[in-house]
């Protein structure tokens, strides 16, 4: 029995924006990366097609926890920025006791962690995208990001995708 | 009513958002075409995100109660 379904129409013509989110990451704290791994992860529990780009402060999420920076302010940059495990909230942060009470007041609630939702995140098929020009800004290098990164890209790609998608978010 | 049987039973009590939807989402590809998922949860926020849940992807909310702090729902597979 063939069935015509949303896949096929999608190669025949008009790009579907039925089931596509875009998400960007600008921010690297843990609340807002909370918030973005949580929609990101919901809507591929949706069904729908899932891509996360990467930018500035955001770029601490999808990075390994390597000294990264090759000019001075690189290298001094390179000293503060964390992984996805180190971020603190942006608020109350107070020098890092923040960031130990609310992992210790989520745990103590059984919320998914941080680095949980990323891996959630792939399992599910979310794209994990990460901007070149903050890459180039902030001496980061591709191998300085985990493997789950799909591609480094620039904002045509960004807004290739965006314009496609239903639900574009900005965190 | 006891007259439904479950392809598979999913105890999601103590999971909070998002991941009773995503273990759904998991769990609906492991039940055949019409096959039945009776889950437990204690997250309340599941009263409103597994309905949300249902009717974006398509799968009938077969019931849904809540007793306490406890909510029990059936979910069929539908496409």
């Amino acid at each position: 029995m063939a069935v015509l379904t949303a896949p096929a129409l999608e190669t025949a013509g008009e790009p579907s924006t039925a089931h596509k989110a875009t998400l960007v990451v600008l921010s690297g704290d843990i609340d807002k990366l909370d918030a973005a791994f949580i929609i990101a992860t919901g809507a591929a529990a949706m069904g729908m097609e899932v891509t996360m780009f990467f930018t500035f402060w955001g770029l601490q999420a999808i990075r390994k926890p390597v000294r990264n920076g090759s000019s001075l302010f690189g290298r001094m940059l390179g000293l503060f920025l964390k992984d996805i495990d180190g971020v603190g909230p942006s608020k109350l942060n107070m020098g890092g006791m923040g960031r130990w009470m609310f992992k210790k007041m989520m745990k103590a609630r059984n919320v998914a962690t941080l680095p949980e939702l990323r891996q959630i995140a792939l399992d599910l098929g979310v794209r994990l995208l990460a901007c070149q020009l903050s890459l180039d800004v902030m001496e980061i290098k591709r191998e300085d990001l985990i493997d789950g990164v799909e591609d480094v890209v620039g904002v045509a790609a960004f807004l290739e995708t965006a314009s496609q998608s239903k639900t574009t978010l900005f965190i | 009513m006891e007259a439904i049987k479950a392809d598979l039973t999913l105890d999601l009590k103590g999971l909070l958002c998002p991941i009773p939807v995503v273990k759904m989402a998991q769990a609906i590809k492991t039940v055949p075409l019409a096959g039945i998922i009776e889950a437990t949860a204690t997250d309340p926020g599941v009263m409103a995100d597994i309905p949300a849940w249902c009717r974006t992807t398509g799968h009938k909310l077969v019931s849904m109660e809540r007793r306490d702090k406890v909510i029990n729902f059936v979910v069929q597979r539908v496409k």
